[in-house]
């Protein structure tokens, strides 16, 4: 146990090395170190994982003090229970295979020392950000990710299109951020600590439930996850961040740090349940963003842009699950959807990296028989994907859907919204598969993928199955679930939605049996598909809503505005000194009538005549 | 009778004093004001007090007004300066100084109206003037001279022909 | 002598009168020896009122100051008229509007 300090510490020294260095090691050395640390790291919690499972006890363990002000003292500690163990061993785990993916994916790459520098750096900050005991620490490693995300998206800076896309990433995140900043200043001005469970305890005797404080600091932290989850509003800068290396996408964007926002909010689910509404908000932002999400990825056709949009659509079911109270479920998600979506992103790498970096679907074909591990492993991860039954997925989304039908009033809407998303979801995920790995091929591929690629993709595919059986920890971190069982007629319905949605897409991409090409070019449904298409048009809402009026405001600002003000005063004395500058003519004869006027007025008030 | 000669001498000085600043001539004008001084020293007389018509007399119209004609012949204008002089009189110039002069007028008068005391009839001979010169204003006396003084010097210094040009000029 | 009877306001209201009409032609005037002319008169009329006042009170206090009055005439118009000989050398001319080197 007091190894745990190691566990964020390994990756972090290996990304100073890395930095340091600065691209002279050789790349066998770069490639042992970065995926090394995350190995040695991965042990470490493996180790400590055994000995928590025997003796199920939180602990923490405290470094040392960070800040001192009166009775403000949140510490560098480390905190250990369940939860932290179960996003730990998911972070250590994936994120090792991705490592070792990414040693052969990145092989041609110049910069291969940066990547692995700013990987490991990331691994390290996310870590911190399970492990914090508060929630300033938490922050730390909330930044931490959010700095190592714009890198990576940047990572190919020579293009600009790559640095904008990491600025809007790291802008919307930001705002997001800020929000979460606002909530901790307000949490600390209320209760005087940022100490997780402290905050837990003291909230539960301070407020009642629905009171406004809570409700208010709720809703500003809630506005940071929401930022990091791409959920609504905050959605759109993931689908632009796939403009980073694949296995980064997988790693960031899918596995780990979009993740941190439901972290967030099953950490804290005692501040959160002293408000009812914001639990009422954070499922119906949920089911929006999945459905949302889900339009849109049917509507796409960049390999990556899909698996972007249909994280998003996940992290939904996963905050719908957070808002019903269903937070073992939501971390059940979150574990199972690591592991399909980075081997589905992994996946989706191999293509891209054998077809010479085509991203274009309906470019690609037939490469059931080319790529078979791929294959093989695209099938698997988009069966967990669409929750077919018996695969991970299928484990974890039912769970969450069972539990949002025994929801009072709002209940069954937002089963029915998941039962949608869930078949939209099967639907786009096997067009996915059936467009790319059957029918003729368009493009050919010019290399297999290697060793150091097909073991993980083969070891998330046997994750992605099993995943499912997995038991957590987690009993005592969350209340438990009273779950009403859903009546019979609901609860085989969840379980075989899924099938109804691959059946709809083998019909209409496999088979083309049902022949839908006159309807979808009517001019009225193209405008819709291309709405859905350009996610909602949500881009072009921010960019009237926000962009141009910024826009406009700095180039107002740009003629000084204020100056001007400030430039009045000037110009009113030059203007009055000129006009002073009058009366001094030299010319005596009006010298002697000012004074004469000035005797004739003092005389008037000396005399006592006025 | 005092008071009616107070008053045949406070017209005849109002009149002159009135009449020489309309002048063409400054000659004119000067010969004016002489007039006017004699007057304010007839006054003096019927006031009481000798010394100070005297004084009046020989000083100011003996050498203040004569100092002023000398200046003028010195500068030897001639007939073009009185043509230059009657064009700079237009009437229009004297509405704003008679408005202003009118206000002066009357505030002094409402003033000077609220006194009503008359003067004693003492006259105040030389010889106590003499006496008080050189006992409490004694003083004033020597400072009275240093001004004296120090306008000779200024005078000397600043009427001086500073350049060959001047000197030709006022010899030619 | 018979026993003078001047009222005091009288000989104040004349001093008053014969100032402003100093005054006014200071005012009018632009030569500059009209001007001088026009001080002149405005002292006059100052020694005036101290002389009556000093008749008043039967002291020789006003006297003495119309002494130290002339005094100050004398020196003035000295000083005044060597300034009046230099103007007429440099402006070569006596119009006291003309002798101005401001721009206004």
């Amino acid at each position: 146990m007091e190894n745990l300090p190691l566990v964020p510490l390994i990756p972090f020294v290996s990304a100073a090395l890395l930095i340091a260095t600065a691209g002279r090691l050789p790349k066998m050395v770069v490639g042992l170190l970065g995926a090394g640390s995350i190995a040695v790291a991965g042990l470490l919690v493996l180790n400590i994982g055994i000995e928590f499972l025997r003796d199920p006890t939180p602990m923490s363990i405290h470094l040392w003090t960070w800040i001192s002000i009166n009775e403000f003292k949140p510490a560098f500690a480390f905190y250990l229970d369940g939860l932290a163990l179960v996003m730990m061993s998911v972070i250590t785990g994936v994120g090792f295979l991705i490592h070792l993916y990414s040693t052969e994916f990145m092989q041609d790459d110049a910069s291969f020392s940066r990547y692995f520098a700013y990987m490991n750096l990331f691994v390290s900050a996310m870590l911190i950000l399970v492990l914090a005991d508060n929630l300033l620490l938490m922050f730390l490693g909330w930044e931490g990710v959010g700095i190592c995300s714009y890198l990576l998206v940047g990572f190919w800076y020579q293009d600009p299109a790559n640095g904008a896309a990491a600025r809007k990433a790291f802008i919307v995140t930001r705002i997001g951020d800020t929000s979460m900043a606002l909530g901790l200043f307000l949490l600390v001005a209320e209760l005087g600590t940022l100490n997780i469970l402290e905050v837990a305890e003291i909230a539960k005797e301070r407020w009642e439930v629905g009171a406004t404080i809570p409700t208010i600091a709720c809703a500003l932290i809630l506005g940071g996850g929401l930022g990091k989850s791409a959920q609504l509003p905050l959605q759109t800068w993931l689908p632009d961040a796939m403009a980073g290396p694949t296995p980064c996408s997988a790693l960031i964007h899918a596995a780990t740090m979009v993740t941190a926002g439901v972290y967030l909010v099953a950490r804290n689910h005692e501040l959160f349940m002293m408000s009812p509404l914001i639990m009422s908000a954070i499922s119906i932002i949920g089911v929006a963003t999945l459905l949302l999400a889900a339009f849109t990825a049917l509507n796409q056709h960049d390999l990556k842009k899909i698996l972007a949009y249909s994280t998003i659509s996940q992290i939904g079911y996963m905050f719908l699950a957070l808002g019903v109270g269903a937070y073992s479920a939501a971390i059940f998600h979150l574990m199972t959807h690591a592991f399909f979506k980075a081997l589905l992103f992994l996946g989706a790498g191999a293509v891209i990296h054998c077809l010479h970096h085509e991203h274009d679907i309906f470019k690609m074909g037939g490469l059931r028989k080319k790529l078979p591990v791929v294959f093989w492993s695209f099938l698997i991860g988009s069966s967990a994907l669409a929750a077919l039954p018996f695969t991970s997925g299928w484990y974890s989304k039912d769970e969450i859907l069972l539990a949002t039908w025994s929801v009072p009033t709002l209940g069954p809407w937002l089963w029915a919204g998941g039962i949608a998303g869930a078949v939209l979801t099967a639907i786009y995920s096997f067009r996915l598969v059936f467009v790319v790995f059957w029918g003729e091929a368009k493009t050919i591929p010019d290399k297999q993928p290697g060793l150091r690629m097909s073991a993980p993709l083969i070891i998330l595919c046997v994750f992605s199955i099993v995943g499912g059986l997995i038991n957590m920890p987690l009993e005592q971190v969350f209340p438990s679930q009273t779950n009403a069982h859903a009546a019979g007629p609901v609860a085989w319905i969840t379980m075989t939605i899924a099938i109804v949605g691959v059946l709809v897409s083998y019909l209409l991409y496999l088979r083309q049996q049902i022949n839908v090409e006159p309807i979808l070019n009517k001019p009225a449904l193209k405008k819709l598909r291309y709405f859905w298409y350009s996610g909602w048009a949500m881009d072009a809402l921010y960019d009237r809503l926000l962009v141009r009026p910024y826009k406009l405001t700095a180039s107002l600002l740009k003629t000084e505005l204020i100056d001007r003000f400030y430039n009045l005063i000037v110009e009113s004395s030059v203007a009055s000194h000129r006009a002073l500058s009058i009366t001094q003519n030299g010319k005596l004869r009006t010298y002697a009538i000012n004074l004469v006027v000035g005797i004739a007025l003092l005389a008037a008030f000396l005399t006592g005549i006025v | 009778m005092t008071l009616a000669l107070f008053y045949i001498a406070g017209a005849i000085a109002l009149a002159a004093t009135g009449i020489a600043p309309t002048r063409v001539n400054a000659i004119h004008a000067l010969i004016y004001l002489v007039v006017s001084l004699l007057a304010v020293a007839f006054i003096f007389f019927l006031l009481g007090a000798p010394f100070a018509a005297v004084l009046e007399i020989v000083i100011y119209a003996g050498a203040i007004m004569v100092l002023f004609v000398f200046v003028i012949m010195m500068l030897n204008l001639g007939n073009r300066g009185t043509v230059v002089e009657q064009e700079m009189m237009n009437p229009s110039v004297w509405i704003i100084p008679s408005l202003l002069c009118l206000i002066l007028l009357i505030e002094l008068s409402l003033s000077i109206a609220s006194l009503k005391s008359e003067t004693n009839p003492i006259v105040v001979s030389a010889k106590e003037i003499g006496i008080s010169l050189f006992g409490p204003y004694v003083l004033a006396v020597e400072i009275a001279s240093m001004l004296l003084l120090a306008g000779l010097v200024a005078a000397n210094h600043i009427g001086r022909r500073l350049s060959k040009m001047d000197q030709e000029k006022d010899e030619g | 002598m018979n026993p003078l009877i001047i009222p005091l306001s009288h000989v104040l209201m004349l001093a008053a009168l014969l100032f402003t009409a100093g005054l006014l032609g200071l005012l009018i005037r632009r030569n500059v020896i009209f001007i001088l002319m026009s001080l002149e008169v405005m002292l006059n009329a100052a020694a005036l009122a101290f002389v009556g006042a000093s008749a008043h009170w039967g002291q020789t206090d006003g006297q003495i100051i119309l002494l130290l009055i002339l005094t100050i005439a004398a020196a003035e118009v000295a000083v005044g008229l060597g300034l009046v000989l230099q103007i007429q050398r440099r402006f070569k001319t006596l119009d006291l509007d003309v002798v101005s080197r401001m721009q206004g």
